[in-house]
């Protein structure tokens, strides 16, 4: 086992984006990204499909293999530069990486104990023996009940959320120092779920690693990140620790998004607040920032210019009028006077929030 | 948890659909059967919306194709508007399809490739009025005659078959691809469209790939509206959509319900988005109903184990059940061999010896609208 | 660790409506289409109004030994294609003999669709025992040598038009027949066709306004295909001498310039018919791949 650091940054992503070269001209998926992950902690990328967290993590990872894909900026992983750098052989045991639907990542025609024994033989040069003793151990903790049955059945045979451990079980394999779930809950239950992510928890406490954990419910990350980074539009919107994020929600964006979902606690036929329209085309984005035609309080200079990250260094946001300040409600205001947008989005006078 | 009893069904004269004893089950071979929806009851109520909630493998889907019977369920009754649905035959279930619609879980999917949304929207009063054009057929019966005879007469017979057959071909082709709707004005075919959400004009047009999952399942919606029906089941209606365009629907959905006075059931897996929509709420787990009863009171107080479980595993820390319960870590016992007594009680908390033997039967939680079926159910406090 | 994601994939994922724009523009024909097509289209006219054609008569042999010599002429004014050892005319022999093979490979066609592509589609819909009958008896005429049923079918009964047609048609029945099926399978599990029949549809609506329009994409894509081999199929029974016995066909033609002294002395007698098969069935291979590509959106994912 190797003793890792246990503070100081383990990824350093800074402008960092990713287009990808089409008929009609480039598809800028990622534009201009940049975090900062410290070991031990979790990262939540939220954003709906559109947004670029996808692309954003494979193709950090390296896992894009098109040439028409184009790549800027930087990201130091460790220190290490990987802009530009192959990657497919670089990682070796030092990421693990789950996605959301098990049954794809795994291989149907293999059964699960070779299937963890491939990273323990291939990172970590183990023989048979060794690789058996520790595939029942990652079994086990990750909860599953009679792990050296286990060994000998194909993904089939189990139900998604076994499934999802086992995943869970092999991109711990190597004990990486980086673990990425790609919306690792978004095809199972709610209870199985809770489990999943409750896993996820103790296993950082235990092993020490960072997680990304990338998702589209909100509710996911509020309760399990340390920081959650919110992307619209292959742009970063908002960038704060995660209770800071709703206690304190500084842009439009997450603002409207938070009106947009059911509650639990709120009465039935309670009216939701939808955000209208569409996101934005990567190829022929809107003009300054890209929620724009979608923001209640958009005004002239959204439509002009693209907000660079500001705030504090804890707290980052994309916005000339972040929610709750003078400058907003002045924004709203003049837009519902008006009944419009800068962007000429209709705005209703009887207002609703 | 087994959801037998009927305690909690209405007497009441607004009551729409009454489902009793709903039995469904597959077989899987020779053997062994799926018990998919074992004895289910509920009703809906006129201009009520009933959520349905559980998790796979709970049996809501079944229970919502069983519904409209396709396939019909193995037992039970389906009483719609006084008639079981279950005694119809095939002709008479078909001319009362048009009142019991259903929107589907994958938008793209529920509509035709090949045609253009607008047609997807009238589709259903073609439905009822399409008869393959009679001199479509008779052509080709002339070609086929004429083919055969062209083996002993000559090759211009040959070919007139070829051009009979052809022009046959079209005309049915014809009727096929664009037939005269009969019975409904264009009219409310494209204030059904507008009320969606959609312009008619590029309706038109467009096939379903060019539309959004948000504006595919708007079409859906429109497409059940012009049959003018009295229940429209959805089935995970917003699970395939991202947040923003949910909130969409799900308030379209309402507007709909208020302007053409329809009854919903709406199915889902996401209790957020139940909790927003229903009146009542109906946990199943299964193939069972756990509880059963006025969405404000259960969501308020969950009588059952299981609701309370959902409840507690619901993503947001903020919400109000939070941390009530541990997350349950065994699996779901399999549908062809369910557990003995209370379906429920391998993974149940508060499980005892009496959960084994005996199922539990639907009764009242307290005085108001709420049942459940449990021998220990959480009371107030607990 | 070792997942490959494919840009289109990625898009897709990301960004479907920017998945589309760059795969519309894949969408259009392009030229090479409409040539080909412009090809078929030419052959099948000129096929059609033989004999109102300027042609020489086929039959005739304007044999000419004073101011030729010895038959076969090489390409010259009078005849544009040469002629052949008994003198008759290749230009217009290989029209006249283009009506033929262009017949027997339409009508073959024609008939496996019909008959293959209704039992299929019903089939796929169906199941139950219409669909294990069918299936075996495709499995039947599949496993079948087509050669020894083509001999079979033409030594039993008289080799016209007719036969030959019937013959070519009933062998690609059941190559049709598995497509239809097969496709009819993938459509009838469909959501949209589950809507229709909670809409109340009966089951021939079902086929006819929901299964056939889908079914009929990669079907017609097939068919020009189909065409193309239906007519080499022809070709290679002339070569064998079990074509039509009445009139030419590009096989027989080139049957009749295929023995070694013809293809030294006089070449073009083979290579004229030959020159016409293959441009025909190019044009028809090379339309029905760009059809299949031009329909080969998300929307079919056979």
């Amino acid at each position: 086992m190797n003793s890792p650091k246990t503070t100081g940054v383990l990824l350093d992503v800074n402008e960092y984006s990713v287009g990808f070269r089409t008929e009609r001209g480039l598809a800028q998926v990622v534009d201009k990204v940049s975090f900062q992950l410290e070991r031990g902690s979790t990262l939540g990328i939220v954003g709906e499909s559109g947004s670029g967290k996808s692309v954003l993590n494979r193709s950090l990872m390296g896992l894009i293999s098109s040439n028409r894909q184009v790549e800027e900026g930087s990201a130091l992983f460790d220190g290490e530069e990987l802009v530009g750098r192959d990657r497919q052989n670089f990682w070796g045991n030092r990421i693990g990486m789950i996605f959301q639907d098990p049954m794809t990542s795994l291989n149907p025609v293999m059964r699960i104990g070779r299937q963890l024994f491939e990273p323990l033989r291939q990172h970590l040069a183990m023989n048979k023996e060794q690789a058996t003793e520790r595939a029942v151990e990652l079994l086990t903790q990750v909860g599953i009940p009679e792990p050296k049955r286990r060994l000998r059945q194909y993904p089939h045979e189990l139900s998604g959320g076994m499934r999802q451990r086992v995943m869970i079980a092999i991109a711990l394999a190597g004990e990486p120092e980086l673990l990425i779930a790609d919306e690792p809950t978004t095809a199972l239950d709610v209870t199985v779920q809770k489990y999943i992510l409750d896993l996820l928890g103790e296993l950082q406490t235990d092993i020490g690693m960072a997680i990304i954990l990338i998702t589209h419910d909100l509710g996911v990350a509020r309760g399990r990140t340390d920081d959650i980074m919110e992307m619209y539009g292959g742009r970063v919107m908002e960038l704060s620790p995660s209770e800071e994020l709703f206690s304190d929600m500084s842009h439009p964006y997450t603002q409207a998004l938070f009106s947009a979902i059911p509650r639990v606690d709120q009465p039935k036929h309670t009216r939701l607040t939808p955000i209208s329209g569409a996101p934005p085309d990567p190829i022929e984005p809107p003009s300054g920032c890209r929620f724009s035609p979608r923001c209640v309080y958009a005004q002239d200079d959204c439509t002009t210019t693209l907000p660079e990250l500001r705030g504090s260094d804890e707290h980052q946001f994309a916005c000339f009028y972040p929610v709750g300040t003078d400058a907003s409600m002045q924004a709203r205001s003049t837009n519902t006077t008006r009944g419009h947008t800068a962007t000429g989005l209709k705005i209703q006078t009887a207002g609703t929030s | 948890m087994a959801g037998t009893g009927k305690a909690h069904l209405r007497d009441a004269s607004d009551i729409l659909l009454r489902v009793e004893d709903m039995v469904v089950e597959f077989p899987v071979d020779r053997r062994s059967v799926v018990h998919a929806v074992s004895g289910i009851s509920f009703d809906v109520a006129k201009g009520e919306t009933l959520g349905l909630v559980g998790e796979s493998g709970c049996g809501k889907s079944t229970t919502a194709k069983a519904i409209i019977q396709i396939p019909r369920p193995t037992s039970g009754t389906v009483n719609f508007q006084g008639t079981d649905l279950n005694t119809l035959d095939d002709a008479e279930l078909r001319a009362m399809r048009s009142q019991i619609q259903m929107i589907f879980q994958d938008p793209i999917a529920s509509l035709n490739p090949r045609r253009t949304v607008r047609r997807i929207v009238s589709e259903g009063l073609v439905v009822s009025n399409t008869t393959v054009s009679k001199p479509g057929w008779a052509l080709l019966g002339l070609a086929v005659i004429l083919a055969v005879a062209a083996g002993f007469t000559s090759l211009w017979v040959l070919l007139a078959g070829l051009l009979a057959g052809l022009a046959g071909g079209f005309i049915i082709l014809k009727g096929v691809f664009r037939p005269s709707i009969g019975g409904c004005s264009d009219e409310r075919v494209d204030e059904i469209i507008t009320a969606v959400g959609l312009d008619p004009v590029e309706a038109a047009k467009r096939r379903p790939h060019e539309y959004s999952g948000g504006q595919c399942q708007r079409v859906s919606v429109a497409r059940t509206l012009v049959l003018d029906p009295e229940i429209v089941i959805c089935d995970e209606p917003v699970s395939a959509l991202d947040v923003s365009v949910q909130a969409q629907i799900l308030n379209m959905l309402e507007d709909m319900k208020e302007r053409y006075g329809i009854t919903l059931v709406f199915i889902s897996h996401d209790l957020s988005v139940v909790r927003n929509v229903s009146d009542r709420l109906a946990v199943m787990y299964l193939g069972k109903m756990c509880e059963i009863g006025d969405s404000d009171l259960i969501y308020a107080q969950p009588a059952h184990p299981y609701t309370q479980v959902l409840l507690a595993a619901l993503p947001d820390p903020t919400n109000p059940h939070a941390g009530a319960v541990d997350a349950l870590d065994s699996e779901l016992p399999s549908p062809i061999n369910p557990p003995s007594g209370c379906r429920f009680r391998t993974r149940c908390p508060r499980a005892e010896a009496i959960c084994a033997e005996q199922e539990p039967q639907i009764a009242q939680v307290g005085t108001g609208d709420q049942w459940v079926a449990c021998h220990f159910p959480l009371a107030d406090g607990s | 660790m070792s997942q490959d994601v494919s840009t289109e994939a990625v898009l897709e994922a990301v960004e479907p409506e920017a998945a589309q724009e760059a795969g519309v523009a894949k969408k259009k024909l392009g030229w090479g289409f409409w040539l080909a097509v412009g090809w078929i289209v030419l052959i099948v006219l000129l096929a059609i109004f033989a004999p109102w054609l300027p042609l020489k008569d086929p039959n005739e042999n304007f044999i000419d030994i004073q101011g030729k010599g010895r038959p076969p002429y090489g390409p010259s004014a009078d005849h544009w294609l040469g002629s052949d050892q008994d003198a008759r005319d290749m230009l217009s022999r290989t029209i006249y003999g283009a009506r033929v093979s262009l017949v027997v490979g339409f009508s073959a066609v024609a008939f496996g669709f019909i008959v293959g592509g209704t039992v299929g589609l019903v089939s796929g819909f169906v199941r139950g025992i219409f669909d294990k009958i069918t299936s075996f008896i495709m499995l039947v005429l599949l496993s079948f040598p087509a050669l020894i049923l083509a001999i079979l079918i033409t030594s039993l009964m008289e080799r016209s038009l007719w036969t030959i047609a019937l013959t070519l048609g009933i062998l690609s029945v059941a190559p049709v027949g598995r497509l239809a099926r097969a496709a009819s399978l993938v459509f009838a599990e469909r959501e949209f066709v589950l809507a229709a029949r909670t809409m109340g549809a009966k089951p021939s609506h079902i086929m006819l306004r929901e299964l056939l329009p889908n079914v009929l994409i990669p079907m017609s894509a097939l068919a020009l295909l189909g065409t193309a081999i239906a007519i080499v199929a022809e070709g290679g029974l002339a070569f064998l001498g079990l074509s039509v016995e009445k009139g030419s066909t590009w096989g027989k033609l080139i049957l009749t310039g295929a023995n070694s002294r013809q293809l030294e002395e006089a070449p073009w007698i083979a290579f004229v018919p030959i020159a016409a098969l293959f441009l025909t069935v190019m044009a028809l291979n090379f339309a029905g791949d760009r059809l299949r590509d031009y329909f080969d959106v998300r929307e079919l994912a056979l």
